[in-house]
């Protein structure tokens, strides 16, 4: 079953209580909460994603509510619960779909380090992946999101799982995160994305997620493996570029990217290693998304 | 019986779950710091491939983790040794620490948080002059929590590396200088042992580990690694039981350093909890610790349930009313009513401004 196939009653009152068992990729999280807008974001950002059963595993359980304080009234909150726990401080209830997509970035990359996990976008075409490792403000998101919209198969925005007996990228593909300016920039790119209206004054300053293709849930099992590591580059008023680079250099960017490179020792610096030596290195430097995107959309036709 | 205990007894018994019990088995390891110790349980009986595949990836990056955080104890004890080899003092590895180096199944798939060691008190000044050197640096900074530590507890402010960012207890005894029990460590530093192949580091004593392990579950405030306080305990009673003379110079040894009652209590839970196997006549023996009933029956309840795996039903009022309790008892036997007056008073006031 997917979510779409539940009605908004049903949907809202499995929220609620015991919570929705939600595929994402390899992980199923036991989402509850009892709020409107993280009722409503999962059933516009989720509709494609599976149901799992009350007999199923859930890797995750979360929560995201609001304490029954008073304080509810006046300038309400919104926690995020896990394992009983809170690992996070309280947001304004406005961005509690917001915190429900960072906590599930939490859970995996703080959990599931049977993977290596870099902190990068990945999109596929012909079975092949293109990692955009980068921090924030780099354009990653922006630039994932463009080439999701067009004909790239989106693999994940956040956390590229890198399968550590195989070295290929497991998807998880989920909402992408856009923040400011990019949340313009993608709705003139792709007027028939769905986005959420945006949430203003987050620590991140505005977001809003755009759901994830279609196509990239439905195949959302299938690994790919690495051929192109792009390190993006926003500039204002720059040309697009697009320059090969060292492997040293950018070995270095991905160890620097991932999230548990510490924990798999030797075993981790072989796998980037072999990913590097077999993938084309390169830096896009870019102001204008769709020169970035059919600079990118070259290197699959060139293989 | 909640899965986590059946995992810390019999691994083997779990393998008939069903996947929502694996849920709850996950869930309440992970909240106990316990998930790579049970992956840990799997592997020493080969029986890992056996777990469904869902919870299996998690015992497998629970694995993982814990093996990388094991390896990088080891990098910093060295780190550690290399810095304290000129000052000449005994250094005594405790808890975690000291059951890795010393090869002891405590270690396998223990989490760490930070690094313990114990030296004599009066080269106490000359091992946080070296540390500091070699990038410690105390991270408590207030004037207050500097008088704290060095007046009244039992260790100094907590160190931390500057480069690497982790944390170093040194201890100079093993409970706070106005605890009630004041266990000598000049005894304890006397016992010590060396380690093969180490020229300098040094461990406690079989039963004077076991004592320590004992105090620090049942002394300490830090109520949420209770049960992996326990297992610890488990763990060290069953690798060393089997060696001869042990448990008659375990109970003379409680008597001897005035832990006759945290004796008590570690065997009065360890041994339905996990079902450690401890011979009758050392429960006889250490009946002579035994607290007066009322008190018996109120740590009875305390106990069982702060001990048991912290799921959902576990964090009900009284739970949560025993884990308060157990923090404020833990202060009430580290300092005389009045200290601990001042202290509370002075740590309200801080927390106002």
């Amino acid at each position: 079953m997917i979510v779409s196939e539940l009605s908004p009653e049903e949907l809202a009152s499995r929220l609620a209580s015991p919570g929705l068992r939600l595929r994402t990729g390899p992980v199923v999280t036991r989402i509850q909460s009892r709020l409107t807008s993280v009722v409503q974001g999962v059933a516009l950002h989720y509709a494609h994603y599976a149901v799992e059963g009350e007999g199923s595993f859930a890797d995750f359980r979360v929560r995201v509510a609001s304490p029954h304080s008073l304080r509810r009234w006046l300038k309400p909150q919104v926690y995020f619960h896990f394992d009983g726990a809170s690992p996070f401080l309280p947001l304004p209830a406005n961005q509690a779909f917001a915190m429900l997509e960072w906590g599930l970035n939490w859970c995996v990359s703080n959990h599931c380090h049977q993977y290596l996990i870099i902190h990068a976008a990945a999109v596929e075409r012909s079975g092949l992946a293109l990692l955009l490792p980068g921090p924030p403000g780099s354009g990653k998101s922006t630039l994932c999101a463009g080439l999701a919209s067009r004909g790239w198969r989106l693999l994940c925005d956040e956390l590229t799982l890198l399968d550590l007996a195989t070295g290929s990228v497991v998807p998880l593909p989920r909402p992408i995160s856009l923040k400011n300016e990019s949340i313009d920039v993608i709705r003139r790119f792709a007027p028939e994305a769905r986005l959420n209206p945006p949430v203003h004054d987050t620590v991140k300053g505005s977001v809003a997620h755009m759901k994830a293709p279609e196509q990239s849930v439905i195949r959302g099992a299938e690994p790919a493996r690495p051929r192109w590591v792009v390190l993006p580059r926003f500039e204002r008023g720059a040309t697009v570029s697009l320059e090969q680079q060292s492997r040293a250099r950018t070995f270095m960017r991905l160890a620097e990217n991932a999230f548990n490179y510490d924990v798999h020792g030797r075993r981790g610096f072989e796998l980037l290693a072999n990913l590097i030596a077999t993938s084309d290195c390169f830096e896009c430097r870019f102001s204008l998304l769709e020169d970035a995107v059919e600079a990118l959309d070259g290197l699959a036709r060139r293989t | 019986m909640e899965p986590l205990l059946l995992a810390l007894r019999d691994p083997e018994a779990l393998l008939g779950l069903k996947l929502p019990q694996w849920e709850v088995l996950v869930n309440q390891a992970r909240r106990a710091n316990l998930l790579s110790r049970v992956a840990a349980g799997f592997d020493r009986d080969g029986l890992l491939r056996e777990v469904p595949v869902a919870p299996r990836a998690h015992l497998l990056a629970a694995r993982a983790l814990a093996q990388a955080q094991a390896d990088a104890v080891r990098r910093e004890i060295a780190a550690i040794d290399r810095s304290l080899a000129a000052t000449g003092a005994p250094v005594v590895l405790l808890k975690g620490a000291a059951y890795l180096l010393a090869g002891l199944p405590a270690a396998r798939g223990r989490l760490f948080t930070d690094i313990d060691i114990l030296v004599p008190r009066a080269a106490l000044a000359e091992v946080e002059a070296a540390l500091m050197l070699a990038g410690w640096a105390g991270m408590k900074t207030t004037p207050y929590d500097q008088r704290y530590y060095r007046r009244w507890m039992h260790e100094l402010p907590p160190l931390k590396h500057i480069a690497r960012q982790t944390v170093l207890d040194v201890h100079h005894a093993i409970l706070p200088l106005t605890a009630r029990l004041k266990p000598d460590s000049a005894k304890l530093l006397a016992a010590s042992r060396t380690l093969p192949g180490e020229p300098r580091l040094r461990v406690l004593a079989p039963v004077d580990m076991v004592l320590h392990s004992a105090t620090h579950l049942f002394c300490n405030e830090d109520v949420g690694n209770s049960l992996r306080d326990l297992v610890d305990l488990d763990s060290l009673l069953c690798c060393f039981g089997n060696k001869k003379g042990f448990w008659p110079a375990l109970s003379a040894r409680a008597a001897e350093l005035d832990l006759t009652r945290p004796f008590y209590y570690a065997l009065r839970y360890v041994q339905p909890i996990l079902n450690t196997p401890v011979p009758a006549q050392v429960l006889r023996d250490a009946e002579i610790g035994r607290p007066p009933s009322a008190l018996r029956g109120l740590m009875d309840a305390i106990f069982f349930r702060t001990l048991q795996p912290d799921r959902a039903a576990a964090t009900d009022g009284l739970a949560s009313l025993a884990r308060g309790s157990l923090y404020v008892r833990a202060h009430w036997l580290r300092m005389p009513p009045l200290l601990l007056a001042l202290h509370l008073t002075s740590k309200a006031l801080r927390r106002e401004q």
